[in-house]
């Protein structure tokens, strides 16, 4: 069975100029112990897709889908109430910017025991102990000591791990990483993909990797989703994918990845599809 | 921390001196002879003419007689009242309490209001609830208070008869100065009805002051919150689960208090420029009242030494509030 | 890359059109705006439409009560103040004097707070310091004390009030030009236009100038609503137009003995200024939404 099953995802926002739909009829699943990308470039919606699941959006998007079940459950006929007992519990969220997705205002200790006590129940000292653990797990040097720094005392990499620590602190049967280290240094990027792809083995999650870099899809997905303008493209096994991609899009993609550049200029998606255009 | 404290100070130095300087000035641009001014009697003869011309250090030249001006501030000595002969500073001390009570009650009822008011106006964005506490709020920050209080008291005073029209206690009570603060001293002298008394009298006073600081904090902490609710780690707090109560309350009300406390700490001149105008109306024994009497009265030593205090006040206030900002805002307290 | 005062006609229009489309939805601006214009007309057309002379005494209708209460007439329709004046043509001039003193403070405060932010922003250094810092002991002071205190060093009347209230709300103008030149004054188009040889003038008042204008317009209706508070504030204190001026503030001031006995002799005033100062802020606060282009699109 699938963890994660969407079918027909639709989400329109309400804009001044009249409805404006971000994702159109999208499916997806994801099994256990999956890693499944989604690509796209910017305003493919891929994002909102995610954040409709974790119930993230603002008011004024709307969302319908024929099916959108977690591990058996009906995400879209629960209340905000129960649906809460599940996100930030079994489904966890890391996003884009780490430095901005932590509240400047308080410890980074805070803001995992907070999680800790809240959502496990655990007492204040048992949470500071497991908070400890948390840290080395996600390779946090003096994980004790750096409990009582704020996010602006520590660098992107460092506030990245503090999330990914945070996300699996209730051990979620699913991790989705929104563009997890395209706000980082390249050499950090590798880092967090590796520990990422570490901790999914380990604790046997699922993980959704949202992310526009073809590079970091060849490296970690088991199988891809390409969305473009708020529609699925194609979807297929990494493998197969890479080796004769279907869609002219993917392959506009491809083309569009450094090691495939030919000639002097490295080539845009928009080149690409113009070619096609034309041809 | 330390550091950060001394740093403020050393900015506020010069501030301080402008102020010194302001306060001397004033008297020497009046027009008039300056000592006929300062003296306050009429008809000098020649020769006490010159005794006062020494004793006020009018024959000296500027630069000494603000190197004794200051000398004398510095030391606490402000000069003496012409109309009631006591040292202003003591003067200022015995109607100060007055007008800090009232002040007191207004920023609380002001904080009291406005920052629920627009945390719900955030929340609810768009609502009735946000429209009709923002139009109130845009109402309250165009008032002329000084209308405002005449209006209260024609319908609470007049009309009702539920409130006072005038002072801070009535006059059948009487009992020592113990804080300078009506309600407290009213309850220590254990008098019957003496608080309930004090109460009434402050009522209508405070909500008169309270007016524009709540207008302008509810406004204030409505956009603060709302620029807050977009932000990244309110989603993340969401993403974790938390209660909507949590992730407002702890999550973004911190972050959304730090502009607001500046924009209250700024209130405090405001409210001590409304206080000249509630005392006035309300005939409160704050030094609003004092200035503006010492003002028409021509009471110039009062009216130099009364700006000097109170613009130094306002500087300590605003000092206090930069510190305040820095430590609830970590990003400032660790730089 | 082209400085604002080359700018084609045609972008200019178009730039007004993005303003009034943005200014336009927001209601409350619109209905201030409207106000605003009602005024401007009423104190244009006062002689003519007002009913008396705002300084006829009539004594034989002392304190008479508006049309609709028992003793009232249709003559004063708002009824008339202790002396016999009426009460609705003073109000009418008085919007002359609100309006004239707004138009007056903000034209001093902004000329004058401009001038001195573009001088401490562009040259820095000590002109900077002493700029500032002088400004910073302005505003140390309550305003309103400090206007109170420089009209009773000038002498109590209309002409002082508004230069003391010009003096205190100054500083805002020249922190903001201050602020805004110095963040526009390392951008590439003032250097192209430095490179071209622009005068220090040109470059300060031409180049650098129209780039700030919209903070500064923001704030001038800022002002423009407070001067208006305050010069009748202090005219309520007796310090700013002195009787028997139709001043609203001063209106106040006459009135205040007859508040539990005349209602209408206080209410009225008070609810011109209360008008006057909404419908300027309610113009205000569209003048920014439209203005500022981070607020555009949320």
């Amino acid at each position: 069975m699938a963890l994660l099953d969407i079918r027909n995802l639709t989400v329109a926002f309400d804009t001044a100029a009249g409805p404006f739909k971000a994702v159109d009829g999208i499916d997806i699943t994801v099994a256990s112990h999956e890693v499944l990308a989604i690509v796209g470039e910017s305003g493919s919606g891929k994002s909102v897709s995610m954040l409709a699941v974790m119930g993230l959006l603002p008011d004024t998007a709307k969302v319908t889908a024929d099916k959108m079940e977690f591990n058996g459950q009906n995400l879209a006929a629960m209340t905000p109430a129960q649906r809460r007992k599940i996100i930030g519990r079994e489904i966890t969220m890391i996003f884009q910017e780490p430095m901005a997705s932590l509240n400047p205002c308080y410890t980074v200790g805070f803001q995992i025991e907070e999680v800790l006590r809240l959502n496990l129940g655990m007492d204040a000292r048992t949470a500071r102990a497991r908070a400890v653990e948390l840290f080395t797990d996600v390779g946090i040097p003096d994980p004790a000591g750096r409990l009582d720094s704020y996010p602006h005392q520590m660098s992107g990499g460092q506030c990245q791990r503090v999330m990914i620590a945070i996300a699996i602190a209730c051990k979620p049967k699913l991790l989705i990483a929104d563009e997890p280290t395209t706000a980082l240094d390249v050499t950090i990027q590798k880092q967090i993909l590796d520990l990422l792809m570490t901790l999914q083995e380990e604790q046997g999650m699922g993980l959704i990797l949202i992310t526009h870099d073809m590079g970091v899809v060849a490296e970690t997905a088991d199988r891809v989703v390409v969305q473009y303008k708020g529609r699925k493209m194609e979807e297929a096994d990494v493998l197969t994918l890479f080796e004769a991609p279907k869609n002219q899009y993917t392959r506009a993609l491809m083309s569009a990845l450094p090691e495939n550049a030919t000639g002097k200029r490295l080539s845009t998606v928009a080149d690409f599809m113009a070619n096609e255009a034309n041809a | 921390m330390i550091r950060l404290i001394l740093g403020k100070l050393a900015y506020m130095l010069p501030t301080f001196f402008g102020i010194t300087i302001v306060a001397f000035g004033f008297v020497r641009v009046l027009p008039g002879d300056p000592v006929l001014l300062m003296a306050g009697e009429r008809g000098l003869s020649p020769e006490r003419y010159k005794e006062m011309l020494a004793q006020l250090g009018f024959d000296r030249p500027l630069w000494a007689q603000y190197v004794e001006f200051l000398n004398r501030v510095l030391h606490g000595d402000l000069g003496q009242s012409l109309s009631t002969k006591k040292p202003v500073l003591t003067e200022f001390l015995t109607l100060f309490p007055a007008t800090v009570e009232l002040a007191l009650c207004a920023i609380i009822l002001a904080t009291a209001i406005g920052i629920p008011a627009g945390v719900f106006a955030a929340i609810k964005r768009g609502s009735w609830f946000d429209q009709l506490s923002m139009g109130t709020a845009l109402v309250g920050y165009s008032m002329p208070i000084f209308w405002w209080g005449l209006l209260l008291i024609i319908f609470f005073s007049g009309m009702l008869g539920w409130t006072p029209v005038s002072g801070r206690i009535s006059l059948i009570y009487f009992f020592p100065d113990v804080t300078g603060f009506m309600l407290i001293d009213s309850l220590l002298s254990g008098q019957k009805g003496a608080f309930a008394s004090a109460l009434s009298h402050l009522i209508l006073p405070t909500i008169v002051l309270a007016t524009i600081p709540l207008a302008v904090i509810a406004r204030q902490t409505r956009s603060a919150m709302l620029e807050v609710l977009g932000e990244d780690y309110v989603r993340t707090a969401r993403a974790k689960g938390l209660s909507p109560r949590r992730v407002i309350g702890v999550h973004a009300l911190r972050n959304a208090m730090i502009p607001v406390i500046t924009t209250i700490g700024l209130q405090v001149g405001v409210l001590l420029a409304g206080a000249i105008l509630t005392e006035t109306i309300f005939s409160w024994p704050g030094i609003g009242k004092w200035m503006v009497e010492s003002i028409t009265r021509r009471d110039y030593p009062v009216v130099q030494g009364g700006l000097l205090l109170i613009a130094a006040i306002v500087m300590i206030v605003n000092l206090i509030v930069d510190l305040l900002y820095g430590f609830i805002n970590p990003r400032i307290r660790h730089s | 890359m082209t400085d604002a005062t080359s700018l084609q006609p045609g972008t200019r229009r178009q730039m007004l059109a993005e303003f009034w489309f943005y200014f336009r939805e927001n209601r409350g601006a619109v209905i201030g705006l409207w106000v605003f214009l009602a005024l401007v007309v009423i104190a244009v057309l006062a002689p003519l439409i007002a009913p008396h002379s705002p300084t006829d005494t009539n004594t034989n209708v002392l304190l008479m009560p508006p049309f609709w209460q028992e003793g009232g007439s249709a003559t004063y329709i708002l009824g008339t103040d202790a002396i016999g004046r009426d009460i609705l043509t003073r109000l009418l001039y008085g919007a002359r004097f609100s309006l004239f003193i707004g138009l007056v403070v903000v034209t001093i405060a902004l000329i004058g707070g401009v001038v001195l932010g573009l001088l401490a922003g562009f040259f820095g250094g000590w002109v900077d310091t002493v700029i500032m810092r002088v400004m910073d002991v302005i505003l140390a002071f309550p305003s309103l004390l400090l206007a109170l205190v420089l009209v009773a060093v000038l002498g109590p009347g209309l002409l002082n009030a508004m230069i003391a209230i010009a003096l205190v709300l100054q500083p805002h103008f020249a922190r903001l030009t201050r602020a805004a030149v110095m963040a526009e004054k390392n951008r590439e188009y003032v250097m192209a236009a430095r490179v071209a040889g622009a005068g220090k003038m040109r470059l300060m008042f031409r180049t650098i100038l129209p780039n700030c204008l919209a903070p500064l317009i923001v704030q001038g209706t800022l002002s423009f609503s407070n001067a208006i508070l305050d010069a009748a504030a202090l005219g309520f204190l007796g310090m700013g137009a002195q009787p028997p001026t139709p001043e609203w503030g001063t209106m106040l001031a006459e009135a205040r003995e007859f508040i539990l006995s005349a209602w209408w002799v206080v209410t009225f005033p008070g609810l011109a200024i209360l008008i006057t100062v909404l419908a300027i802020n309610l113009m205000g606060d569209g003048l920014r939404d439209a203005l500022d282009p981070k607020l555009k699109r949320s």
